[in-house]
C-alpha cells in the first residue's frame, strides 16, 4: 500500500507508488461500494417490477434489456398507498414527527441557557443528571410511561407519542445546546445585559438566532430519529391501521403478507423516500447531526 | 435591574425568604409543562369529538407545541417579574430550566427508579418476589441463549463496524472519488432499520430448489454450484446474517466519523515517521491509531450502546424465533405477549447496567471538561 496520506504531501516521487497500490486499492472500494448499493437497488427495481415477474426471475434480470419499459410498472406503489394503508401511514409519520421534533427544540434551547448563563443551586448536579440521562436505555421508560399513558388515556395519541419523543431527546438537546450557548462570547451577552435586556430578551433576540447551526444539527437527527423509529411507536401508539406509522405499517406488512415481495419493496422504499432526501440534500448537516447525536441512549 | 446575569442568587441575609423561593421555583417550573399539556390535551378531546381531519391535528399541534409554549415561558417569565425583588432573580432561571427538568423527572427519571422497583415484583406488579426475575433470567435456557445472542452482537457488530469503518476511512483516504465513496457506504445509516430489514429479508430470500432464485444471496449460491439454504433458520449461523444487517448500517457511520479524525492527524507527524523509516503498517499502528484513541473510544462505545438495544431487525426479521432472539426484542415480547411486567423491567435493568460505565465514563469527562473552562 501506499504510504502516502493525502493530507501530508502531494509530492512526485509519491506518485510512483500510488500508481502501483492503485489498482488493488480501488477493486477493493468499488467492491465495498457496491455490496453497499446493489441490495437497495435491488429493492428499488423491485418494487417497480409486476408481481409475476418478481416471483419467477431475479431482478438483475431487467439488465438484459434495461430499457424495455413494458417490464416496469408503478401498480405496487398504487396497492401499497391505497389498499395496504401506506399512503395514510405515511401522512401519520409526517404527524408524529414534525411536533416531536419542533417541541423538544424549544424546551431544551432554554434549559440550555439556563445552564450555560444563569446561576442557580443545583445547576451542576442538573447538569450531571442530564448528561446520565442521555445514555440510559428508553426501554427502562417503556413499562411505567405505558401505565401512565393508559391512566391517563393517552395511549394510542398522537400527544402521547411527541411527549414521548419530546422526553427522550430532551438529555441529548440540552447537551448540544449546552455545548454551543455556552461558547457564545460572554461579552456579547454582557453587553446585552449593560444594555438592560432581560435574559428572556437576551435569550431569543440573541442566544436563539445565534444557536440556529446547532438547533438544525438536532433537528435532521431528531427527525431522521423519530421518522425510522419502530419502537416508540409500537409501544404507545399502536399498530391500528388509522394511526400506524410507516414503520410500524411496513413492519405489519411484512408479518402479514411476508411473501408479497411486490408490496414490501414498494412499502419499504416509501419509508425510505423522505430520509434520502433529507440525507442527500441536507449531507453536511447531517453527518453532524448524527455524529453529535451519537450518544444518544 | 441592578444584579448581573451571573449574579442572581439570592442576596444573604434573607433566609426567611429562602422557602419561599424554593416553593415558587417548583411551582414556576411546572407552570409550563402543565399548562401545555392541558392545552393540547383540550384541544385534541375537542378535536376527536369534532372528528377534525389531519391536516387540523397537525396545525394545531403546531401553533400549541410551538406558539403557545413559547408563550407561556413569556408569561412566566412576566408572572416572576412581578415578584418582591427578595425573591425575583431567585426564581427566574428556573423559569428557563424549570420544565425541562419537569418533563426529564417524568419521563426518565422516575420511569427509571420505578423500573427498577418493579423489576422485583410479579408479572402482574402485585407481589413482591425479591430477585426471582434475575435468577430466573440467569438460569432459564431460554433466557441465557437471548444473553448469549446479546454477547455476540456486541462482539461481532461492534468489532466489523469499527475495524471496518476503519479500514475504509484509511483506503477512501487515497483516492480521488472519496466523497463519493463515503456517500455510498453511508447512505444506509440514513434508512430505518425496517427499511434496511426488507432489503435483506429479499436478499436472503428461498425458494425450493426446482424454483429461480430470485434472492441474490441464494442466486450466487446456486450459481456458483451450490444448494439454495434457507438463511434466517440456518442456526446458529442466521444470527450473523441478522448481524451483517446492522454491520450494513452502521458502518458507514463509523468510517465518516474516523474519516474526519485521520484527516485532522498532523501532517508533519506522519512525515516524520516515514523520514524514520516507519512503514505504511508501522505508521499506521503507531502514528494514526494513537492520536485518533479519544474517537476510536467514542465511536465503539456509541457503537456498543446501539448494538445493546437492538430491537427493530431482530423483531421484522425473525421475532426471535430460531434462536435468535435478543434482549430489548425479549423484553417487548414479555411485556406485549406474556404480560409479565416483572419480567419486562428486569431485562431493561439489565440493559441499564450494562451501559452504566460509558455513563460515568461521560459524567467524568465531562466534568474534567467543565473545570479547564
Amino acid at each position: 500500500m501506499s504510504v502516502t496520506i493525502q493530507t501530508s504531501t502531494k509530492a512526485g516521487n509519491d506518485r510512483l507508488r500510488q500508481i502501483f497500490s492503485g489498482a488493488p486499492l480501488r477493486i477493493a472500494i468499488i467492491t465495498i461500494a457496491l455490496l453497499w448499493t446493489i441490495p437497495t437497488i435491488g429493492l428499488l427495481i423491485t418494487s417497480f417490477r409486476p408481481p409475476d415477474d418478481i416471483n419467477s426471475s431475479g431482478w438483475w434480470t431487467v439488465f438484459q434489456h434495461p430499457f424495455e419499459i413494458s417490464q416496469y410498472t408503478i401498480q405496487n406503489y398504487a396497492e401499497v398507498l391505497t389498499a395496504e394503508g401506506m399512503g395514510n401511514a405515511f401522512i401519520n409519520s409526517l404527524l408524529v414527527t414534525i411536533p416531536a421534533v419542533v417541541i423538544p427544540i424549544t424546551i431544551a434551547a432554554f434549559a440550555a441557557y439556563a445552564f450555560a448563563w444563569l446561576e442557580f443551586p443545583g445547576r451542576r448536579f442538573f447538569f450531571i443528571v442530564v448528561i446520565g440521562l442521555m445514555v440510559v436505555p428508553l426501554q427502562m421508560a417503556l413499562v411505567p410511561l405505558l401505565r401512565l399513558y393508559v391512566a391517563a388515556d393517552l395511549n394510542g395519541t398522537y400527544l402521547g407519542v411527541w411527549l414521548a419523543h419530546t422526553g427522550f431527546g430532551l438529555p441529548l438537546a440540552i447537551f448540544l445546546f449546552y455545548g454551543y450557548i455556552s461558547t457564545l462570547p460572554a461579552e456579547i451577552l454582557e453587553s446585552a445585559h449593560v444594555d438592560g435586556a432581560s435574559p428572556l430578551t437576551t435569550f431569543s433576540r440573541l442566544v436563539m438566532p445565534l444557536s440556529v447551526p446547532v438547533i438544525a444539527s438536532f433537528a435532521i437527527f431528531q427527525f431522521l430519529w423519530v421518522w425510522n423509529d419502530l419502537l416508540v411507536a409500537l409501544v404507545f401508539l399502536g399498530t391500528r391501521k388509522e394511526v400506524a406509522v410507516v414503520t410500524s405499517r411496513l413492519s405489519a406488512l411484512i408479518g402479514d403478507r411476508g411473501q408479497d415481495w411486490h408490496v414490501l419493496t414498494a412499502g419499504a422504499f416509501i419509508t425510505m423516500f423522505i430520509p434520502l432526501i433529507v440525507f442527500f440534500s441536507l449531507q453536511r448537516y447531517f453527518v453532524r447531526g448524527l455524529t453529535a447525536g451519537s450518544v444518544k441512549g | 435591574m441592578a444584579e448581573t446575569v451571573e449574579h442572581t442568587a439570592p442576596a444573604p441575609g434573607k433566609q426567611s425568604s429562602t422557602f419561599v423561593t424554593g416553593t415558587l421555583r417548583v411551582i414556576i417550573s411546572f407552570i409550563v409543562p402543565v399548562i401545555t399539556f392541558l392545552a393540547l390535551r383540550w384541544s385534541f378531546t375537542y378535536m376527536r369529538d369534532a372528528d377534525a381531519n389531519k391536516f387540523l391535528v397537525a396545525v394545531v399541534a403546531l401553533i400549541v407545541g410551538v406558539g403557545a409554549v413559547w408563550a407561556l415561558y413569556i408569561i412566566t417569565d412576566n408572572l416572576v417579574s412581578l415578584l418582591p425583588e427578595a425573591v425575583r432573580e431567585g426564581v427566574r432561571p428556573f423559569v428557563f430550566v424549570g420544565p425541562a427538568l419537569v418533563i426529564l423527572g417524568v419521563y426518565l427519571v422516575f420511569p427509571v427508579f420505578r423500573t427498577a422497583y418493579l423489576s422485583f415484583f410479579d408479572a402482574r406488579s402485585e407481589s413482591f418476589i425479591g430477585l426471582e426475575n434475575y435468577t430466573y433470567i440467569f438460569t432459564n435456557p431460554d433466557m441465557l441463549g437471548v444473553l448469549r445472542n446479546n454477547i455476540w452482537w456486541l462482539i461481532v457488530v461492534t468489532s466489523f463496524v469499527v475495524g471496518l469503518g476503519l479500514v475504509i476511512a484509511v483506503m477512501v483516504d487515497r483516492v480521488r472519488w472519496e466523497a463519493a465513496a463515503k456517500t455510498i457506504i453511508f447512505i444506509p445509516m440514513a434508512i430505518s432499520a425496517v427499511g434496511a430489514s426488507v432489503i435483506w429479508k429479499f436478499i436472503y430470500s428461498f425458494q425450493a430448489p426446482s424454483r429461480p432464485q430470485i434472492g441474490l444471496l441464494n442466486a450466487v449460491v446456486v450459481a456458483l454450484g451450490g444448494d439454495p439454504q434457507g438463511w434466517l433458520i440456518l442456526q446458529p449461523w442466521n444470527n450473523f446474517f441478522l448481524m451483517f444487517i446492522m454491520i450494513w448500517i452502521l458502518t458507514g457511520f463509523a468510517m465518516v466519523v474516523l474519516s474526519s479524525a485521520i484527516k485532522g492527524v498532523p501532517a508533519e507527524l506522519l512525515e516524520a515517521a516515514r523520514i524514520d523509516g516507519a512503514t505504511e503498517i508501522q505508521s499506521f499502528f503507531r502514528v494514526i491509531i494513537p492520536s485518533i484513541r479519544g474517537t476510536l473510544i467514542t465511536i465503539t462505545t456509541t457503537v456498543i450502546i446501539m448494538v445493546l438495544k437492538v430491537f427493530d431487525i431482530v423483531f421484522v426479521m425473525t421475532s426471535g424465533q430460531f434462536n435468535t432472539q435478543v434482549i430489548a426484542n425479549r423484553m417487548f415480547q414479555e411485556m406485549f405477549t406474556f404480560r409479565n411486567a416483572g419480567r419486562a423491567s428486569a431485562l431493561a435493568v439489565i440493559l441499564l447496567i450494562a451501559v452504566i460505565p460509558v455513563m460515568v465514563y461521560n459524567v467524568r469527562g465531562m466534568r474534567s471538561g467543565r473545570s479547564q473552562r
